[in-house]
């Protein structure tokens, strides 16, 4: 019987971007270049929040059940 | 009168606006009956996306969150910053793991985490230690939001704990009468004064202290200044792995407390939640400007209130830096919203504490056949129980014993990581290795905590969360968050005894769930909001 009742999606393995990055100091640990007086450390993890924000809307949107539908 | 006289008229009108929402709130989306752990409880279990968005951001960010994370930022510096990463991994994360949760509760009714781990592992004791666990990590959780209106009080100069003892009881009597549904009313205000408030004094401070490039500045030159190698406003070498072990190891936990779950399991469906991991992270951009009060504090060389014992309250220094920067009646305002906002989360943790013991503890043990209205009467009491308990913490101990309990708390919730989350996805576990791995990783938790030295306050244990990985021998001042490690350890232990005791037949317990109750949504035949029954 095919899967129609799961989560399961390929979309859903993009969620691990906004996991993953922020969790990686080399990215931003640093205080140059500034961005409006802002160091780059505190910026750039402001900045993440849109990644986390861009990724669940996109996955939300790619895997709602009405979708699948025809 | 006191210079203060301003900001505490507009404080109290405020205070007293929002205590009669908390009243009217019984009437709001009234239902026909509100004696039952659904309703009482719940909300109904129907809120929509707005609403939730309300209550689960004005749950999860609270008052002590306004007033510590600035604080750790301004003593600190970047470390304090960890709180923004923390809640930015933390939705993706949870994605898909909170609708399940919400599937599986709505199918079989479950009201807490141990109403989960009771059906899927067939064993009463395991959700016993939960429901125990839950209850243990929330309480000084609930004492740290009077840390927060303690820290507002004092910087007006009031003293003395009556303010406080007031404060509580009106929360404690309008929580008794609405139950969820004052929180969820009450949010609406807290989170838009809250708004209001911080954008006010991200453009308007900074206008003041020539900025944001100078307080950056002024932060960097008191940090290179201190004897402290650690403090910074970036990170060295030493406590970035703590730094995003912190992070990550608080993003696990968060969603495992008891009362993050109760907003969760209110929404209407699984389309509610997930709009709401894409809508929440508008809080963390507020948080992480929250914690940049800190440093905006260093450069408007702001001092913390002295507390009685004579030394510097470094809570106190959000509301001192209002005090300094605001015109009265908005300074007023601001403390209104750290007040108010530590209403929502206390009221919240306590009907979700109060439902922990009512569904597994006495349920379980003392009224097997509780109907649905003893269950919320007993929930209302035990609400009561739980707020007077939490006055009494802050009365009878030393604040910073709570910080302490709370710092242990984030700690030992994390052990019901394997029982709870990885259980949502897997029945692998044998029932007896989840016990023992959530005795092993909560002894190893609380040896590592009870090795932590705070060379700052001068005590030798439970000073921070930051393990030293020295002790192990190796030759580095790296440090490493202790749940994270603790958690290791329960996961190492889990998995040996789940062979173990498979090896050695022991009987393991039934689940009550199947797998398509994992996916169940609204409108299903399956899902019945209003069934308390489930399967025990």
């Amino acid at each position: 019987m095919p899967d129609e009742k799961s989560d399961r999606s390929p979309w859903n393995w993009l969620l691990l971007v906004p996991i993953v990055i922020p969790l990686l100091p080399f990215l931003f640990n640093a205080d140059e270049p500034r961005l409006f007086g802002f160091p780059l450390f505190y910026w750039l993890q402001m900045a993440f929040i849109l990644l986390g924000v861009g990724t669940t809307t996109l996955v939300y949107q790619m895997t709602k059940r009405g979708r699948r539908r025809p | 009168m006191s210079a203060h006289t301003t900001e505490l008229v507009v404080f109290t009108l405020l205070f007293l606006l929002v205590s009669g929402m908390g009243f009217v709130a019984a009437r709001w989306r009234r239902p026909d009956n509100i004696e039952s752990l659904n309703e009482w409880g719940l909300g109904g279990r129907n809120f929509g996306t707005w609403i939730t968005w309300f209550l689960v951001g004005g749950d999860l960010y609270t008052a002590y969150t306004f007033v510590a994370v600035p604080a750790l930022m301004f003593s600190a510096g970047a470390l304090g910053f960890y709180a923004l990463p923390y809640t930015v991994i933390i939705y993706p994360l949870v994605f898909l793991v909170l609708a399940r949760m919400w599937s599986v509760s709505h199918v079989h009714g479950f009201v807490t985490p141990a109403d989960f781990v009771r059906a899927r592992f067939g064993s009463p004791t395991l959700a016993l230690l939960i429901a125990i666990t839950g209850l243990v990590a929330t309480m000084p959780y609930i004492a740290l939001q009077l840390v927060g209106i303690e820290a507002v009080l004092k910087t007006m100069g009031i003293t003395g704990h009556l303010p406080i003892i007031i404060a509580f009881a009106i929360l404690a009597a309008y929580t008794y009468q609405s139950g969820l549904r004052a929180p969820a009313l009450i949010a609406f205000v807290k989170d838009t004064l809250i708004y209001v408030v911080i954008l006010a004094a991200v453009i308007y401070i900074p206008a003041k202290l020539g900025g944001w490039g100078s307080i950056f500045d002024a932060a960097q030159a008191k940090f290179a200044a201190s004897p402290n190698p650690a403090d910074g406003i970036t990170l060295n070498a030493s406590n970035q792995l703590q730094y995003i072990t912190l992070a990550f190891g608080s993003a696990l936990a968060l969603f495992l407390y008891p009362h993050s779950l109760t907003g969760v399991l209110a929404s209407k469906n699984r389309g509610v939640i997930k709009r709401n991991m894409s809508a929440l992270p508008a809080y963390s951009f507020l948080l992480g400007l929250i914690a940049l009060l800190g440093f905006m504090a260093i450069a408007a060389g702001t001092k913390p209130v002295v507390g009685a014992n004579g030394k510097a309250d470094t809570n106190t220094i959000v509301p001192a830096l209002f005090d300094q920067m605001f015109p009265d009646w908005f300074a007023g305002v601001a403390y209104a919203a750290i007040g108010i906002g530590a209403l929502v989360p206390a009221a919240i943790m306590s009907i979700a504490a109060a439902n922990l013991f009512t569904r597994n503890i006495y349920r379980e043990y003392l009224n097997k056949n509780a109907t649905d209205a003893q269950e919320a009467k007993v929930s209302k009491l035990v609400s009561l129980v739980v707020k007077v308990g939490a006055v009494l913490c802050i009365l009878m101990l030393d604040p910073q014993f709570s910080i302490d309990l709370q710092l242990i708390g984030g700690v030992i919730i994390l052990q019901t990581l394997p029982s709870v989350a990885l259980g949502l996805y897997t029945r692998w576990f044998h029932k007896g290795g989840l016990i023992a791995g959530w005795a092993f990783g909560l002894g190893a938790g609380m040896w590592m905590l009870y090795l932590i030295p705070n060379p700052a306050s001068g005590k030798a244990h439970f000073g921070g969360s930051a393990f030293s990985l020295g002790n192990f021998g190796f030759d580095t001042k790296m440090t490493i968050y202790a749940g994270f490690l603790a958690l290791a350890v329960n996961l190492i232990v889990a998995v040996l005894g789940t062979y173990l005791f498979r090896a050695l037949k022991v009987a393991d317990g039934k689940d009550a769930t199947s797998r398509d109750d994992y996916f169940a949504d609204e409108g299903d035949p399956k899902v019945k909001p209003m069934d308390l029954t489930g399967t025990h």
